[in-house]
């Protein structure tokens, strides 16, 4: 431990660190590590960059030297005149088609946007709950003011449906709160049907107070249908499923029994098969005389089929809640009722949120399988009125490419919000 | 089921049935039984009164009637003077064999796929990324009827196959890619065939016993046997040596062009092939989800440890990471496999005779017969449904963590 002052010189500045080499730097180094770190993975991103590459200049001009204004396959080819390209112009005449169907009248278009436009802003605050909890009531609001402007008539039926259900739900309040659950629940359905029959009397009387142009559900078509019947079917089986889920879990034998044979059955049978039965057996089990039309046949089954599947989800969510807030419930002296209502099914249904979600998506992409019971949603449309038009005979990888488009952005967009819902339901600290 | 539930008041008050926690759970239970026959009861008498009123009835025998019309693949025999019975059956033989072809190749696929996408390779990651949402973000009719289409468009007609001047030709002599099909070559089976392919079954099992025993040894001993090497002979060397023994048994039929079209081989007509392929395809996007989620299951810290202990990369795989990643993956790997064959019903867009087809289209469309042939179509679903999910238990319990 000498120290040593005869030193001439020590350095008072470090050196700079001299540069990595080129190897290990910026892209170099990035292109090393990710592409060609080994004899496999150099072969690997040769193989599939030979790949992309040969893709796009598959699809580039094709895509690129596309005719976007003839009026018939014919002329589109005499244009083109032997070069690849695609007809866009089969989407810039027959938009229109593919998007409301080939019988909605054109005049009326503006509805069915405003309805979706107006599906935008009311599923916003279910979606998000940052935005302020009022907009709930432009939620509650939305699906009768969406049934004046698709299906026209006179806006006093869903105003009469509407208030049916405000007085059920007010009358269920004061006796639940009075009396019971069960009584509550019951006194709210007599109160609904009084006031829709009563009302019916006044909708018949006044069929033109303020009425839009009626339009028939056989006239509904093209994505129109798609997101119709998506809508419909998952908002109506999501209450139906956390029943069945409740159902499934209660340890009272039969109606656990109803609800297993049910569930499992819907979910070990193809929709298809379910649709059959819209199409050519379900109105044999109405009352005779009764002419339920295709359109609300094909919701109610595809509803059914949907809640099966969701029923699985909640049940799933149901299982996840530990033990002690079910105990926790009971030793507040809660009633079943109040017991799922406050403390249970909150809790369940947030952890179930993303596979309803999963579920949603599946559904909504299933709807096209109505094409196959001659329904003309967006496949239908494809496939008959468009596809077997004189004019665009032949046709089909623009139409389908469109139609990729429309349900990629629609099902990537609600999977990516699923995906962020559930970092943001995330409570653990990884 | 509403008489215990009287016989047991007699002695309490009424009100007992609501209030009484003991008894409310069999009041309601008995409620809820009664509605549901009354709701059964009044479908039921619905039913019958349509029926008859639009003169109908619910039988049976138009199951033995002659059906009459042909069905284009037939892995059965089968022609249009038989039942509607055996049509329904040649269309269950379809559905299952391409519900077969599609789940062993989406699993390949899937499998492939997931494993890529966890790949440090940036391009590879990234192109199975795009793979996986392209395919699980439209729906399944679109990628059948796409497929079906372009196949039927781009792939050449047979006459382009004939002549000195011919413009496409056949891979190896052997299959032949044409717009009505894919012709591939067929095995035909002589005397002696069955005793090959017993000669192979038995040295599948004989692998796997001394493997077992290899296993059984290690753990006993602590020597390495040796397995690879041993397994490929065992696997290999009796087959071939029955197949030359009994003078080849085994042939192939090589597909032909006669006249306009081929002859001989094994046609799969465009339908199954673009069935089977989108299925494959577009389950196979899932699958591959599924195994992405197994392996990142497995935490680092596994990997690791079994690194730790010295063991080589291989064998982290196969005897720490694999095992616990399975019991991740086959689950939901099994429900895809029920979501495919739930999903070939599909073969009716692209008219593949499945039992969606035969019995659910032109059986029902010919006799009438709707509520019956929905029926037993939903059965035959159901039971394969239902063999699976069983399958499914069976392999849960089995692979039950164990815990104390």
């Amino acid at each position: 431990m000498t120290d040593s002052p005869n030193i001439s010189f020590v350095r008072h500045v470090p050196l700079p660190p001299s540069p990595s080499p080129v190897a290990q730097t910026g892209i170099i180094k990035w292109m090393r590590e990710n592409l060609f770190s080994s004899i496999i993975n150099s072969i690997l991103t040769i193989l599939s960059i030979f790949f992309v590459v040969k893709m796009v200049i598959a699809a580039a001009p094709w895509a690129w030297n596309g005719v976007w204004t003839t009026s018939s396959l014919r002329e589109c080819r005499e244009l083109l005149g032997g070069t690849t390209g695609a007809c866009w112009s089969v989407l810039t005449e027959r938009w229109n088609q593919l998007v409301f169907g080939f019988t909605y009248p054109k005049s009326e278009y503006w509805r069915p946007t405003l309805a979706f436009v107006l599906l935008m802003a009311s599923v916003a605050p279910v979606l998000f709950s940052r935005l302020p909890r009022k907009l709930l009531i432009v939620s509650a609001v939305y699906p009768f003011v969406a049934f004046w402007l698709i299906w026209g008539g006179t806006i006093l039926t869903p105003i009469f449906v509407g208030t049916a259900l405000l007085a059920a739900y007010f009358s269920f309040v004061k006796m639940e709160q009075h009396v019971s659950f069960v009584v509550g629940l019951l006194t709210g359905l007599v109160v609904a049907v009084a006031v829709v029959y009563l009302g019916g009397f006044v909708t018949e009387v006044q069929a033109g107070f303020i009425a839009l142009e009626p339009v028939a559900s056989r006239d509904m078509g093209g994505f129109m249908l798609n997101l119709i019947l998506g809508t419909i079917c998952v908002s109506l089986s999501i209450p139906l499923g956390i029943i069945l889920a409740l159902g499934r879990q209660s340890n009272l034998p039969i109606i656990k029994g109803i609800c297993v044979v049910f569930i499992e059955f819907i979910r070990g049978v193809p929709l298809i098969t379910l649709l059959f039965v819209a199409n050519v057996v379900l109105s044999y089990f109405f009352p005779p005389g009764t002419n339920l039309d295709l359109i609300l046949r094909v919701i109610i089954m595809i509803t059914l089929f949907s809640s099966a599947y969701i029923a699985e989800v909640i049940r799933g969510g149901l299982a996840a809640l530990p033990r002690g807030q079910y105990e926790a419930a009971d030793s507040l002296g809660l009633d079943y009722p109040q017991a799922m209502r406050l403390i249970i099914l909150p809790q369940a249904l947030k952890i179930s949120i993303p596979g309803i979600v999963n579920v949603a998506v599946g559904l909504f992409k299933d709807t096209t399988l109505v094409s196959v019971i001659s329904m003309f949603d967006l496949v239908g449309m494809i496939r008959g009125p468009i596809g077997s038009s004189t004019a665009w005979t032949g046709i089909y990888w623009e139409l389908y490419v469109f139609a990729i488009l429309l349900f990629f952005v629609v099902c990537y967009g609600i999977s990516q919000y699923s995906q962020w819902l559930e970092r943001q339901l995330r409570t653990d600290h990884n | 089921m509403s008489s215990p539930t009287g016989t047991e008041t007699s002695g309490f008050r009424l009100s007992m049935l609501i209030n009484d926690t003991r008894y409310r759970s069999l009041t309601f239970q008995a409620i809820a039984l009664i509605a549901l026959i009354f709701a059964i009861g009044y479908l039921v008498s619905n039913l019958f009164s349509n029926l008859s009123q639009a003169g109908l009835n619910i039988k049976w025998e138009f199951f033995t009637d002659t059906a009459g019309y042909d069905i284009n693949q037939m892995p059965i025999a089968y022609d249009n003077q038989m039942s509607h019975g055996r049509a329904s059956m040649v269309g269950a033989v379809n559905t299952l064999i391409v519900a077969f072809l599609a789940c062993v190749s989406a699993t390949v696929l899937g499998v492939a796929a997931g494993v890529l996408r966890l790949s440090k390779n940036w391009v590879v990651s990234k192109i199975m990324a795009v793979y996986v949402e392209a395919f699980r973000n439209v729906p399944v009719l679109i990628w059948i009827l796409i497929i079906f289409l372009v196949m039927s468009n781009l792939l050449p007609q047979p006459r382009e196959f004939r002549g000195d001047a011919a413009t496409s030709s056949m891979w190896f002599d052997m299959v032949a890619f044409t717009n009505r099909g894919i012709y591939v070559p067929s095995l035909i089976m002589g005397s002696g065939a069955w005793t090959v392919i017993l000669t192979f079954l038995a040295s599948i099992a004989g692998v796997i016993w001394f493997r077992r025993h290899a296993t059984k040894v290690l753990f006993d001993t602590g020597r390495m046997i040796s397995t690879f090497l041993p397994s490929i002979g065992v696997l290999i060397v009796p087959t071939v040596l029955m197949f030359f023994i009994l003078g080849s048994p085994i042939g192939l039929e090589y597909p032909e062009l006669k006249g306009f079209n081929f002859k001989g081989g094994l046609h799969l007509r465009l339908s199954l092939i673009a069935l089977w392929f989108a299925l494959a395809i577009y389950t196979g996007a899932f699958i591959a989800e599924n195994v992405r989620a197994g392996i990142q299951a497995i935490s680092s810290g596994q990997t690791e440890a079994a690194a730790a202990l010295g063991l080589w990369p291989g064998k982290v795989m196969s005897l720490i990471v694999l095992p616990q990643a399975l019991r991740v993956i086959v689950p939901p790997l099994i429900s895809q496999y029920l979501n495919i064959t739930k999903n070939s019903s599909l073969a009716i867009a692209v008219g593949y005779m499945d039992i969606t087809g035969t019995l659910g289209g032109i059986t029902l469309n010919q006799t009438g017969r709707a509520i019956e042939c929905i029926l037993i179509l939903m059965l035959f679903y159901l039971v394969i449904s239902l063999s699976i999910s069983a399958i499914m238990n069976i392999y849960n319990n089995t692979m039950k963590l164990q815990e104390r």
